[in-house]
C-alpha cells in the first residue's frame, strides 16, 4: 500500500505545482474572510474565545474549497479507472488524498495565521506556538479525514459542490468545538493560558473514530 | 484455457437495459470484434470485462475470475483502453506513465521502451495537453500495454491515429488475447460479436461484412 500511497501522493503534488489551484484559493477565502470580519465587527484586535472562533471558523470553510477541489483530476481526467485497474489496495487512495488535503491545510496555515496576526488578533500567536501547532495538527488531521470521505462520495454525484458543504461542516461540529475550545487559552491577551487536555483527547478521539470509519468504508465509496 | 465466459450477462442504468443476455465464451489468444452502433452496449460489456461495472445478472468469467466477486484479481492482469485516454493532462507523457508503472510495478525502463516504440520519445516530456488527438491515443495505447496484460480491451485502439502511427501502435496491440471493439466493417477476430439495442444480435466464428453493415443500418 505504501508504494501506491506514494505514486498517488507524488502525482498530486506534481499537478498542484504546476497547475495550482486548492491552496490559493485556500489562502486568498481566509484572508478576504478576516478583512470582512475586521470590518463587520468594527474591531481592531479580538482575543480569546472570539478569535480562536473565527479562526476555526474560517480554517473550516477554507477547507472546503480544498475538498471540493480534492477529486477532480480524478473524476475529470479518468483518474479512477486508471487507479481502480490498477492491483492496489484502494485505501491507498483514502490515504493519500487525506495526506494531500493535510498538506494543504498545513500551508494554508502558514499564510492563514500570519494574516489573523496582522488583521484581528490582539495577541502575539508566536508564544504559544508549539501548542497552537499541535491543536492545528489534530484538527487537521480530522478534517483531512472527513474531507476525503465526503469528497469521495460527492465526486460520485452531480451535486457535488453542494454536497460536500452539507455533509463535510455538520460532521465537523465536534471537531470545530474542541479545535476552537482548546486555541482560546492560547490566543488571549496577557499571556497564553494553558493548553486543555480534554480536549486534545477529544480531537484525538474523533481523528481516530473517524480515520477507522474511513477506513471501513472508503472501499464501497469507490464502487460505481 | 477460457479467457473470456460470459453467461446471459446483462446490466441497466437505471430503468435503461444497457447490455442483455450476451453468452459468450473466448479462448486464450483469441481476438473477440465487437461492432455495434453508438448506444448498443459495447462500452457497457468492454467496462463490465475490465472489473469497473458490476453486471447486473448473468455470470462474467475474465481469465478464470468470476466477476465482480474476485474483481481484484482480474486488475492488473486487464489493459484497458476506453475513449477516455486515463492521462492527466498536465503532466507529461513519461509522468503519465511513471504514475501508472508505481501502480502496476513497472520498471521504469519499460517506459523509455515503449514512448520509443509509440514513437513519442521526443515529446515524452511535453505535457499531454499540448499533444494532437493521435499522439493522445499512442500514449493511451502505452499506458493501456505497460504492464504486458494477458487481457486486451481496446475500444477503437486505432481512433485519431493517421496510417503511420497506426502501424506504430498496431504491434504493440497485436498477438495476445483481446476484445477489440471497431466501426471497421472489415476487422475480423476470431469471434465476432455483434450488439444491437444492448441485445446479442450474433456472435459467430464467420461473420461477413455486409452482416457487420447491417448492424448500422
Amino acid at each position: 500500500m505504501r508504494s501506491a500511497v506514494g505514486a498517488l501522493l507524488r502525482k498530486d503534488l506534481l499537478l498542484q505545482r504546476r497547475t495550482p489551484e486548492a491552496v490559493p484559493a485556500m489562502v486568498l477565502f481566509s484572508i478576504g474572510t478576516f478583512v470582512l470580519f475586521h470590518f463587520a465587527l468594527d474591531e481592531r484586535e479580538v482575543t480569546g474565545n472570539l478569535a480562536s472562533g473565527i479562526l476555526w471558523v474560517t480554517l473550516l470553510f477554507a477547507a472546503v474549497l480544498g475538498i471540493n477541489r480534492l477529486f477532480v483530476s480524478e473524476r475529470e481526467e479518468g483518474g479512477f479507472d486508471g487507479f481502480l485497474l490498477a492491483p492496489v489496495d484502494r485505501t491507498s487512495m483514502l490515504v493519500a488524498k487525506a495526506i494531500l488535503l493535510f498538506l494543504f491545510l498545513s500551508v494554508v496555515e502558514v499564510f492563514v495565521l500570519a494574516a489573523f496576526t496582522i488583521l484581528l488578533l490582539g495577541p502575539s500567536p508566536w508564544g504559544p506556538l508549539p501548542e497552537l501547532i499541535l491543536v492545528l495538527a489534530l484538527a487537521n488531521a480530522g478534517i483531512a479525514v472527513i474531507g476525503t470521505l465526503v469528497a469521495a462520495l460527492a465526486i460520485q454525484t452531480r451535486a457535488r459542490d453542494l454536497i460536500v458543504p452539507l455533509i463535510a461542516l455538520p460532521l465537523s461540529v465536534p471537531l470545530v468545538i474542541a479545535a476552537a475550545r482548546a486555541c482560546a487559552p492560547l490566543l488571549t491577551e496577557g499571556g497564553a493560558g494553558a493548553l486543555e487536555a480534554r480536549w486534545l483527547a477529544i480531537l484525538g478521539l474523533y481523528d481516530l473514530v473517524f480515520g477507522l470509519l474511513a477506513y471501513a468504508i472508503f472501499d464501497f465509496l469507490l464502487e460505481e | 484455457m477460457r479467457a473470456i465466459e460470459l453467461a446471459d450477462v446483462g446490466r441497466a442504468y437505471g430503468e435503461r437495459v444497457a447490455l442483455s443476455g450476451v453468452t459468450l465464451a473466448v479462448e486464450e489468444g483469441e481476438t473477440l470484434a465487437v461492432f455495434g452502433a453508438n448506444g448498443a452496449g459495447k462500452t457497457t460489456l468492454l467496462r463490465i470485462l475490465a472489473s469497473l461495472l458490476r453486471p447486473h445478472r448473468g455470470e462474467a468469467r475474465v481469465l478464470g475470475h468470476v466477476l465482480p466477486k474476485e474483481g481484484w484479481a482480474v486488475r492488473g492482469k486487464v489493459g484497458f483502453l476506453g475513449h477516455d485516454p486515463l492521462l492527466y493532462r498536465d503532466l507529461t507523457a513519461r509522468e503519465n506513465l511513471e504514475f501508472h508503472a508505481r501502480l502496476h510495478k513497472v520498471p521504469f525502463a519499460r517506459i523509455d521502451e515503449l514512448l520509443e516504440a509509440v514513437g513519442l520519445a521526443r515529446r515524452a516530456d511535453d505535457p499531454v495537453h499540448t499533444f494532437s488527438r493521435g499522439m493522445i491515443q499512442r500514449t493511451a495505447v502505452a499506458r493501456a500495454v505497460l504492464h504486458a496484460p494477458e487481457l486486451l480491451l481496446l475500444d477503437e485502439p486505432l481512433a485519431g491515429l493517421d496510417p503511420g502511427a497506426a502501424a506504430l501502435v498496431e504491434p504493440l496491440i497485436s498477438g495476445g488475447t483481446r476484445v477489440v471493439i471497431s466501426h471497421d466493417p472489415t476487422f475480423r477476430g476470431d469471434l465476432t460479436l455483434g450488439l444491437r439495442d444492448g441485445r446479442v444480435a450474433f456472435c459467430e466464428r464467420d461473420v461477413t461484412t455486409d452482416d457487420v453493415r447491417a448492424l448500422y443500418a
